[in-house]
């Protein structure tokens, strides 16, 4: 009898802790969200952790997005070729930049780049105590140290996947015009013929806004939430790139057929 | 000191981020053609067929682009295509004998509507018709037509051939 009942009782655990650490991340997200007019009074904050979290990604982003860009001017060119279609690869460049890889490359990269220090930082303030510390002196650590750092990732994001995707959009058009010699004027006059200010820009600047969200959110969660000692830091540091990766990968499916799916 | 560094680092961050937005509206998306187009005029043409003519297709006259189609759809009364376009204010001297075709941008590209001056003095205005339309070529149609001509060719051929047997 006992037997047959345990695998249910494990999954019935498992699932119960599961919920249990979702409702705690949510009411953690409220209370960052109540140190949203604090950030307001104390702008330098906001400025001190954007610098980690924004400006320190700036090189990865451009050189990444730069990459990127001149993969898929290559792989087009290929691909449309054949069709005769080779001066629609700004188009493709383009769209696939703007709509999908600026924000979600931008995403998995933010998530290494800047999701991993924030959870691992968080996470060892909270092994050394830094984080009761504060409590003890009556200053709320959420809204003093994680509030902060939320919100720079919510602004720095958008920024970020607007930089990749220029830059992959100049990466492309090197490729296509410098070397592979797509004519100039088509490539340029039917970009922007195709891209649709409200269609594409603004819906990839929506899904970066999202990402950021989800990103930033899952990091400073995994680290304020992490087992106060070196491995559980470290576990909570693989964790918060592992789950950001399927996060913004699932919601950006969600996204994708919510914005692109009407017609 | 040290802050200040930081706090121009997070300025120009910020600057760069947002020239990029600024830059993608403008030069990749298509936002700066509805800044110098203005408002323009509407004019409506009743098509046959408009094949797989879309909103936001070209309109185009002697291969310029001068407005964009902004609505495709049906009229139950007349069993006709309703195209309505937004022609560019600075194109304002169209003739009103003006007649449109639904031509393809090469073999396999996308549809536009073209636009041929007809010798009118007067000239189209907001909501003005254009009455000469002229149907997209529907490549199904082609082919069955080219095929069937072919078949009734060889019908006829073979036609003879049994005559001449039977004489």
């Amino acid at each position: 009898m006992n037997s047959v009942l345990k695998p249910f009782q494990i999954l019935g655990e498992s699932a119960l802790v599961s919920l249990r650490k979702l409702g705690r991340a949510n009411l953690f997200m409220l209370h960052v969200a109540t140190g949203f007019p604090g950030i307001l009074a104390r702008p330098r904050l906001l400025a001190a952790q954007m610098y980690s979290v924004g400006v320190l990604s700036v090189l990865l982003i451009l050189i990444s997005g730069l990459f990127v860009g001149m993969v898929l001017g290559l792989q087009g060119y290929y691909v449309l070729t054949d069709f005769g279609a080779e001066e629609s690869l700004g188009v493709m460049v383009a769209a696939s930049l703007v709509r999908e890889l600026g924000p979600v490359v931008t995403a998995l990269l933010f998530a290494g780049r800047a999701g991993s220090a924030l959870t691992a930082e968080i996470g060892l303030m909270k092994a050394t105590e830094q984080l009761s510390g504060m409590e003890m002196m009556a200053v709320d650590p959420v809204k003093r140290i994680i509030a902060p750092r939320f919100f720079a990732g919510l602004v720095s994001m958008p920024l970020l996947a607007a930089v990749f995707s220029l830059v992959g959009v100049l990466g492309g058009y090197f490729v296509g015009v410098g070397l592979l010699g797509v004519d100039e004027g088509a490539f340029r006059s039917q970009m922007q013929a195709k891209i649709d200010f409200d269609e594409d820009i603004v819906n990839g600047v929506i899904k970066s806004l999202v990402f950021g969200a989800i990103v930033t959110w899952i990091a400073v969660f995994e680290g304020y939430d992490s087992v106060p000692t070196s491995e559980g830091v470290s576990r909570a540091t693989t964790r918060s790139v592992v789950y950001a990766a399927f996060a913004v990968l699932g919601w950006d499916f969600v996204l994708t057929a919510l914005m692109f799916g009407k017609d | 000191m040290h802050s200040k560094t930081i706090e121009i680092w997070v300025g120009l961050f910020v600057a760069l981020g947002l020239a990029a937005m600024f830059l993608l509206a403008m030069k990749v998306s298509n936002l700066s053609e509805f800044e110098t187009g203005g408002e323009g005029y509407k004019i409506i043409a009743r098509f046959q067929n408009v094949g797989s003519l879309r909103s936001r297709a070209a309109v185009s006259m002697g291969g310029v682009r001068i407005g964009r189609v902004s609505s495709v759809s049906f009229d139950k009364s007349t069993y006709e295509a309703v195209v309505e376009m937004r022609i560019d204010g600075k194109y304002d001297t169209l003739p009103s004998d003006t007649s449109a075709s639904i031509l393809t941008a090469g073999l396999l590209g996308e549809q536009y509507v073209g636009l041929t001056p007809g010798g009118s003095e007067d000239y189209l205005g907001e909501g003005g018709q254009i009455e000469l339309t002229q149907s997209a070529l529907v490549l199904e149609e082609v082919i069955s037509r080219f095929l069937f001509n072919k078949a009734e060719g060889d019908g006829k051929s073979e036609g003879k051939s049994d005559g001449a047997k039977g004489k």
